[in-house]
């Protein structure tokens, strides 16, 4: 230690290894003064701007803040606070691209200033030696202080370690060739800086203080010299100018002697290092209690006429700090953030100075060249030469490009300071460092991955223990009640010599047995009408038939006119529809005009029988059923679509049907009085009736999305063929079946059905029948594939559509009927 | 005697090694095959299913037995290389059957459109979803591994498979888009 001290004492320090000299360009800049710039029209202020997490907004769009008001702030130690860098009105709070690499877009705070520069409350202190530590290291967190040299690290966790340190380095190197901020800002406010540092040695008490500076800046250095005389534990330590010093671990090498070991902290070594300009922030935020609202920022380079330092407001866009150097915007204009060697070209000129940036540089090409075509590595080894973390770039290079990430750690990548000094020397222009950060966030993504995918693991390991105790729970619980059953029938059935074996096996079959005869019954009974069971039953026969639908074979079609009725037009037109499925014209064109005519005759009567009881009953129905029964709706859509089988398509012969028409009207006028829903027919209709046009609009997008999946699941073509023209021309060919669209050819494309219902939205109870009937025959249509877009504006349209879907329900037992018969 | 002698003396070497062996494995025992984990921890841990298997550590097991190596989609070619590499076998591309797409997802849940069915939680092999019957559910996506198997059992179509959107903080460096040079 002593001897440390000594060579200190004797400004003999110690060198690092690499390093470069590229030519100075300071001169651009440090002869100036720094000057204040008028006030930018918007500042754009990013929610974070260091490394860390941003904080939780404070503030809304149009409210007025006042200079130095905090913006965000937040529990984490990691995040730092943004304040209002002048007194204005919040513009908006969006995303907008930040001052990255990437050109993404994070979300800002706008702030149009308004000129007053009304400062918040401040609470300044006489004395900060009155404070306590803590109360520092708050206050410096409130101030929304973090590392101002370029990485962004929340300084308050810097500061809040326990005293003790061996050495506490100020890094005022500087070492990038255009930058001068560091040093104009120590020459204009060196005594600041020292009351910073004074605050720092208060929180640290390190045993030495040590201001590393670069031999190309005299004044500064002066100006340091003698504003530190006061404190004898301040050393100005005088470096030979040389890239990278500026570098954390360089500067600790080059003043102790240490090198900071791979992956080790410097704190670990009792050494903390601060940057110049956050001592400066630290010192206002202390004792001024200035917030940081603003940093020296060099702007400069050979494409601005007045390069120069400016004390730019945090949020003052690129543009408007270029604007007022004399920017002229040449050919192929870049405009970097930081120093040559370290920054990046800026997306666009609207991304706003942060915390972090130091120097904004606009080159000429002359100046900077455009980056040239990399040539092959000729393994000349200058790299390594060059290079400060003592590693080896061109093999770095190399498993970059192989993209060998597990080497890339052994080489020890991630002790790269990215400075670009190797690929300054590189004689073949190799971009390295960018061949680095690549794979550097590849790995780091690669992390995140595995990090992930460990956790996955768990939880799917997890789980699967918890479905085997589950599984095992519920064996042990039907176990158990197996037992019980059995005691149970031993108990009752005492003389009966069954094995219990043999009992639950007769359960079983009277079981099924009783299921089928109330199956039986309850269609009987709906086709009686005399039921009040009568809707379930017809429930259970839909599903029948559809079921049906997909095995049986089809029978050919020859319906006579039934004078009747025009449920049984109806039904012929169903069946045409399903036959042009399968023979296309020809059986088509077998259903002859007598079907058609009497149905149109008729079909008001027996409508307004059915149509008009339903819809008054389900109406008053409330949201939250209709919502639950379109998600009903829509499910069960899904799962027809799944379990059809296209192609197989039956038909209805024509005994089944007659008989059954006859009672089905009985039926379903006394369905439609009864109360209570049958759930598989009113949700469609509770859908439609619902009186919120929205829910309305709701249930039609479950219907048209349920269609959509079940669509992609068919196999289209063949299913959807179209119905004949021999079909459709009877029926148009009748005068009153001329005015209802009914009869136009369906494209039998469930998308097109869609639209139309939306058409007939505005008529509310016409519209609700036509719905109804429509989501009952697309239901059930969905085993053929085909839903019906049978819809008119008018009364006999309305009353049609519905026709077909009794239809479809009369069919349905028909088709029960048939099997039984049979 | 003499060929006595070695007959002995080989008896007694043999002996006394397959001793040694038989202690070897009875007190090195590893337990399972360490081969499925290596490759286990190889594959990305989505549980997608997507190799036929129900999970991660199932296909880790098949492919330790034979399974062809390039049918784990997510993993896509870096993984099918890793195995092969591991395994000690030809690199195949990815099996045709499988998608190609492996941008990483995360689903979503259309909360409007949840009817609380509980069926993509049932689903989903991470346990990455929360809710309960008839109340929404939701995806913490910090758990989801995008593995699509929710998708398909929802009833409604209420879950979308949403790319995950790139943040400056998970942003890969473009080699083009970097433009930092050397002055002279």
């Amino acid at each position: 230690m002593d001897s440390v001290l000594e060579r200190i004492n004797k400004n003999h320090f110690w060198k690092f290894p690499g390093g470069i000299h590229p030519p100075e360009q300071k001169f651009l800049t440090n002869d100036k003064p720094i000057k204040n710039l008028r006030l930018p029209k918007e500042l754009i202020l990013p929610l974070k701007q260091h490394i860390g997490n941003g904080g939780e907004l404070l503030v809304k769009t149009g409210d007025k803040v006042l200079k130095g008001q905090a913006l965000t702030r937040s529990d984490n130690p990691m995040s730092v606070p943004i304040h209002a860098p002048t007194s204005g009105t919040i513009s908006a709070i969006k995303n907008s691209i930040i001052a990255h690499p990437s050109g993404m877009s994070e979300l800002c705070v706008f702030l149009t200033p308004d000129g007053q520069e009304t400062w918040v409350a401040r609470n300044i202190v006489e004395n900060f030696y009155s404070l306590s530590k803590k109360n520092i290291v708050e206050k410096i967190a409130d101030a929304g202080i973090a590392g101002m040299g370029g990485a962004g690290f929340p300084t308050s966790i810097k500061v809040n370690t326990s005293p003790g340190l061996k050495y506490l380095i100020i890094n005022a190197a500087e070492c990038e060739p255009y930058i001068t901020a560091d040093d104009l800002l120590i020459r204009e406010h060196s005594s600041a800086i020292i009351n910073g540092i004074d605050i720092l040695n208060h929180l640290l008490e390190p045993e030495i203080i040590l201001i590393g500076i670069e031999d190309n800046k005299p004044q500064a250095i002066a100006a340091l010299q003698a504003a530190s005389q006061k404190n004898d534990k301040i050393k100005v330590c005088v470096l030979p100018t040389k890239y990278p010093t500026g570098g954390e671990k360089q500067l600790i090498q080059a003043l102790t002697g240490q090198e900071v070991p791979s992956g080790v902290l410097p704190l670990s070594l009792g050494v903390v290092v601060q940057n110049i300009a956050t001592v400066f922030s630290i010192s206002e935020a202390i004792i001024n209690d200035i917030p940081l609202l603003r940093r020296v920022v060099t702007v400069t380079g050979q494409a601005l006429q007045k390069p120069q330092n400016v004390w730019a407001l945090i949020g003052t866009p690129i543009q408007h700090l270029v604007e007022q150097c004399g920017f002229n915007e040449t050919e192929q204009q870049r405009v970097i953030m930081g120093g040559p060697l370290m920054g990046f070209a800026l997306p666009t000129l609207q991304v706003p100075v942060v915390k972090t940036t130091n120097c904004i540089l606009a080159p000429t090409n002359i100046e900077i060249s455009p980056a040239s075509k990399e040539l092959e590595c000729i393994r000349c080894g200058q790299c390594s030469d060059a290079c400060p973390s003592s590693l080896l770039p061109q093999e770095l290079q190399w498993q970059a490009k192989a993209k060998e990430f597990d080497k890339l750690e052994e080489l020890n990548l991630f002790d790269c300071i990215e400075c670009g000094a190797c690929a300054y020397v590189c004689p073949s222009q190799i971009p390295l460092v960018q061949y680095y950060r690549v794979a550097k966030a590849e790995i780091r993504h690669n992390r995140v991955q595995d990090f992930k995918a460990d956790r996955a693991k768990l939880r799917f390991e997890a789980r699967k223990v918890r479905l085997e105790k589950e599984k095992v729970a519920r064996e042990e619980k039907h176990q158990k009640a197996l037992a019980a059953r059995k005691a149970a029938a031993k108990t009752s059935e005492g003389q009966a010599n069954n094995s219990a074996i043999a009992a639950a096996l007769a359960r079983v079959k009277a079981k099924k047995a009783q299921g089928g005869e109330a199956e039986t019954t309850g269609i009987d009974s709906s086709v009686d009408g005399g039921d009040v069971k009568s809707r379930a039953a017809q429930a259970i026969a839909r599903a029948k038939a559809k079921k049906a639908a997909q095995q049986t074979t089809s029978t050919p079609v020859t319906v006579e006119s039934d004078s009747k009725s025009q449920a049984a037009a109806a039904i012929a037109r169903v069946k045409a529809k399903k036959l042009a499925k399968e023979q296309a014209a020809q059986a088509a064109s077998e259903i002859t005009e007598e079907i058609v005519k009497p149905e149109v005759a008729k079909s008001k009567v027996a409508k307004s029988k059915t149509a008009e009881p339903e819809v008054v009953k389900l109406s008053p129905a409330d949201e939250k059923k209709a919502k639950a029964k379109a998600a009903v709706a829509k499910a069960k859509a899904k799962k027809l679509a799944k379990e059809q089988a296209a192609k197989a398509v039956t038909e209805i012969t024509e005994e089944a049907v007659k008989p059954e028409i006859a009672k089905s009207k009985a039926a379903k006028s006394k369905v439609a009085k009864s109360k209570v829903a049958e759930p598989e027919t009113a949700e469609p209709e509770v859908v439609k009736l619902s009186p919120a046009d929205e829910k309305k609009a709701k249930a039609k997008a479950a219907v048209a999305k349920a269609k959509a999946k079940k669509l992609a699941k068919e196999q289209a073509a063949q299913a959807a063929s179209e119905i004949t023209e021999e079909t459709v021309k009877p029926e148009v060919a009748k005068p009153k079946a001329a005015k209802s669209k009914v009869a136009e050819p369906e494209t039998a494309e469930p998308e097109t059905a869609e639209p139309e219902i939306a058409k007939l939205s505005p008529a509310d109870e016409k519209k609700a029948k036509i719905a109804k009937a429509i989501t009952k025959a697309k239901a059930n249509k969905s085993s053929v594939s085909k839903p019906s877009s049978s819809i008119s504006d008018d009364d006999k349209k309305k009353k049609i559509s519905a026709a077909i879907s009794k239809a479809k329900a009369k069919k349905a037992t028909a088709t029960i009927n048939k099997e039984e018969s049979e | 005697m003499e060929i006595l002698i070695s007959i002995l003396v080989f008896g007694l070497l043999a002996s006394g090694f397959g001793a040694l062996l038989g202690y070897a494995s009875v007190r090195f025992k590893v337990e399972g095959d360490p081969l499925v984990e290596q490759i286990d921890a190889l594959l990305p841990q989505t549980q997608c299913g997507q190799c036929g298997y129900p999970g991660c550590k199932p296909y880790a097991d098949a492919v330790a037995n034979g399974e062809a190596i390039n049918k784990c989609a997510p993993g896509g070619d870096d993984t099918i290389k890793k195995i092969a590499d591991l395994m000690g076998v030809e690199v195949q591309p990815l099996d045709e059957n499988h998608s190609v797409d492996n941008t990483p997802k995360v689903a979503f849940v259309i909360e409007e459109d949840c009817i609380g069915c509980t069926k993509c939680i049932q689903a989903c092999p991470v346990d990455a979803i929360t809710g309960a019957a008839k109340v929404m559910h939701t995806i913490i996506a910090d758990e989801c591994t995008g593995c699509d198997l929710c998708v398909d059992p929802c009833p409604v179509d209420c879950i979308i498979m949403i790319p995950i959107k790139q943040t400056p903080e998970t942003w890969q460096w473009d080699l083009q888009s970097i433009d930092v040079v050397q002055i002279d």
